[in-house]
């Protein structure tokens, strides 16, 4: 079974990463940008085959390490 | 002084760290590689050292802090041990919850390595204990991702219960923005946990302690640490 999980930075959270990602597209003449927030997400392969199942191990995953819950959102998906 | 130095994979600051440590207390730390479940018999203080532990992977400190030698420090701080974090220590401790907040990319998005000026806000505390309150040291830095952030409410009780102990400052010891290097909010470049044993701060004082450097301005925490753990021996 294959999942997603996408984290990105909360509401308000300064992010310079994105600010100088938003200035590079520009810098190049990508017009109608108005703001760009970076984020990170992970592919997963997992061994159970049961959604439910599969969804509460992709929080516990994503609580204990894949996102810092003091800056960051996480959204799981189960892909299929 | 019973000292453990954490060693996990990617750091490169732990020798910087024995060295000043035996130096400055007299006995060399222990060496504590971060697979261990237990920190050596009568350690009195942790200390988790800077680099780029697992090359920084995830997030600064992120892997590091869900080592099982970090379930061992959480049991040693809640018991009121002394531990102190520096640069990639400081955040590891903030990813294992021991303490607040994050430090999140340099403002100006440059690693940053150079000297900069720390006020000394409290100088009743085991760490700072070889300073006096409001006095400025000067001591290196070198970090990427350093900028001190947390939600509003942590940030008032912070402030609220005395518990930003290092500011970035000018060299007379007014708080600028043209001195906060990093943009760290309020400038803050090292806090202590609710109970005042957790210390994590992004510069380096272990690496001005000789004369032969040029200076040796970080000589007073480590002094401080070991003046405060022969009293509590």
């Amino acid at each position: 079974m294959k999942a997603r999980v996408t984290v990105t930075l909360k509401t308000g959270i300064l992010d310079p990463q994105g600010k100088a990602i938003e200035g590079a597209l520009r810098s190049l003449g990508v017009e109608g940008v108005a703001s760009v927030r970076q984020g990170k997400v992970f592919d997963i392969e997992l061994e159970a085959g049961d959604p439910k199942k599969a969804e509460a191990l992709l929080k516990e995953a994503a609580d204990r390490l894949l996102a810092n819950t003091v800056i960051e959102n996480y959204r799981v998906e189960v892909v299929g | 002084m019973k000292a453990a130095v954490l060693v996990f994979p990617g750091i490169n600051r732990e020798r910087d760290m024995a060295r000043t440590l035996k130096l400055v207390s007299g006995s060399a730390p222990n060496m504590v590689w971060h697979a261990e479940h237990d920190l050596p018999a009568g350690t009195d203080l942790v200390v988790v050292p800077g680099g780029f532990s697992y090359g920084d992977y995830l997030r600064c400190g992120a892997i590091a802090a869900r080592s099982p030698v970090m379930d061992a420090v959480r049991a040693f701080a809640g018991k009121g041990g002394l531990v102190l974090g520096v640069c990639n220590g400081f955040q590891i401790l903030c990813e294992a919850g021991l303490l607040p907040g994050v430090l999140m990319r340099n403002e100006n998005l440059r690693f940053i390595c150079r000297d900069v000026y720390l006020k000394v806000e409290r100088s009743d505390t085991p760490f700072t204990r070889g300073y006096n309150a409001g006095q400025v040291i000067r001591v290196p830095v070198a970090h990427g991702e350093g900028n001190y952030i947390a939600d509003g409410e942590t940030i008032a009780k912070l402030e609220g219960e005395g518990r930003v102990i290092f500011r970035y400052a000018s060299p007379d010891g007014m708080i600028d923005p043209n001195w906060n290097h990093n943009g760290a909010i309020n400038a803050i470049a090292g806090i202590v946990s609710e109970r005042g044993n957790v210390l994590g701060m992004m510069p380096h004082p272990e690496n001005h302690v000789e004369e032969a450097i040029g200076r040796t301005d970080g000589r007073g925490l480590f002094a401080g640490l070991t003046a405060a753990l022969s009293k509590a021996a």
